[in-house]
C-alpha cells in the first residue's frame, strides 16, 4: 500500500503503447474543426465564443507584434486546460504532471521571448534587468538578483505546473484512500472527510483551469517586455 | 448482395473470416476506418443543431474505461486484501 500513491504518475503502457499517446491526442479529438457554415452548431459556438473571449482578455495589454503569438498561446492554453481537466476523470492519465512535458513547454517559448526581445529592441531589453529610481550602490546587487530571476522564470513556469497538479492528485487520492478505510469505523468522520474530498475536488477543477491560465498569463507578459 | 459489400452487422458467421478478408488492413486503410467512424460519431451526436452534453459525456465516458483497461496492471493492486 505504500508504494501505490504514485502509481497514478508512472506512464502506463499496453502492448508497447503508452497511454501519454492517447492521454495527449484526447485534446485534439475534443475541440472539432468550426464547418464552413454561417451558423454552426451549439457547441461549435460556445466553442468559439469562449476562445475568443479568452484572445481579448489575454492580448489586450499587448501591442501589435504580440498579436502574432495569439494562435500559439490559445492553443496552448486550451491544451492545457483540456489536459489538466481531464486528468480529474477516474483511472485517466494526466501528462501534466510529469516535468519533462512541462519544461517542454515552458523553456523553448520563455527563451523564444527573451530571444525575441534581444534582437528587435536589445537596448531595451536588456534595460528590464534594473528597476527605475534604484539608488546608485545598489545597481550591482540588483543586476545580479534580476538576471538570476531572468533564468529562473521558465524553472519557475515548468515547477509550478507540475507541482500543483501533482499535489492536487495525490491529495485526493490521499483523502479518498482515509474515507475509504475509515467507513467501516466511524461513519461520522468518514462523512466529514467525504464532505472534505468534495470540496477538494471542486478545488481540483478550478486549480486545473486557473494553472493553465496563469502559465499563459505569464507568457503572455514576458513577452509583452520583450516584444 | 456479395459478401464484401455487407456491413458487419449483416454479415453472418459463417461469412466472417471471408469478410475480414476484403477489409483493407493497410496503415492507409485502417487510417481511413478511424476517419470513418469519427466522421459517423461526430456527425450524429455532437454536429447537430443543438447539441447537449451527451455527445461529448459518451465520449468522455469510453475514455475512462479505455483508461482503465490500460492501467490495470497498476489497478490490480489496489484490491482490498488482508495481507498484501
Amino acid at each position: 500500500m505504500m508504494l501505490n500513491f504514485f502509481d497514478q504518475f508512472m506512464s502506463p503502457v499496453l502492448l508497447g503503447i503508452p497511454l501519454i499517446a492517447l492521454a495527449l491526442l484526447l485534446p485534439w479529438i475534443l475541440f472539432p474543426n468550426p464547418a464552413a457554415r454561417w451558423i454552426n452548431n451549439r457547441l461549435i459556438t460556445l466553442q468559439g465564443w469562449s476562445i475568443s473571449q479568452a484572445t481579448h482578455q489575454l492580448f489586450t495589454p499587448l501591442n501589435q507584434g504580440g498579436h502574432k503569438w495569439a494562435t500559439l498561446l490559445i492553443s496552448l492554453m486550451i491544451f492545457l486546460i483540456s489536459l489538466n481537466l481531464l486528468g480529474l476523470l477516474p483511472y485517466t492519465f494526466t501528462p501534466t504532471t510529469q516535468l519533462s512535458l512541462n519544461m517542454a513547454f515552458a523553456v523553448p517559448l520563455w527563451l523564444a521571448t527573451v530571444i525575441v526581445g534581444l534582437r528587435n529592441q536589445p537596448t531595451i531589453a536588456l534595460g528590464h534587468l534594473l528597476p527605475e529610481g534604484t539608488p546608485l550602490p545598489l545597481i550591482p546587487v540588483l543586476i545580479i538578483i534580476e538576471t538570476i530571476s531572468l533564468f529562473i522564470r521558465p524553472l519557475a513556469l515548468g515547477v509550478r505546473l507540475t507541482a500543483n497538479l501533482t499535489a492536487g492528485h495525490l491529495l485526493i487520492q490521499l483523502i479518498a484512500t482515509a474515507v475509504f478505510v475509515l467507513l467501516p469505523l466511524m461513519p461520522t468522520v468518514a462523512i466529514l472527510t467525504a464532505s472534505v474530498l468534495f470540496l477538494l475536488t471542486l478545488l481540483e477543477v478550478a486549480v486545473a483551469m486557473i494553472q493553465a491560465y496563469v502559465f499563459i498569463l505569464l507568457l503572455s507578459l514576458y513577452l509583452q517586455e520583450n516584444v | 448482395v456479395p459478401v464484401a459489400e455487407k456491413r458487419l452487422v449483416d454479415v453472418k458467421l459463417g461469412e466472417l473470416g471471408s469478410w475480414l478478408g476484403t477489409r483493407d488492413f493497410t496503415p492507409n486503410g485502417i487510417l481511413a476506418s478511424i476517419r470513418k467512424g469519427h466522421d459517423r460519431y461526430y456527425n450524429k451526436y455532437i454536429n447537430v443543431r443543438k447539441g447537449g452534453i451527451g455527445g461529448v459525456a459518451m465520449l468522455l465516458a469510453g475514455y475512462v474505461a479505455l483508461s482503465y483497461v490500460w492501467e490495470f496492471e497498476h489497478l490490480k493492486h489496489d484490491r482490498w486484501r488482508k495481507y498484501h
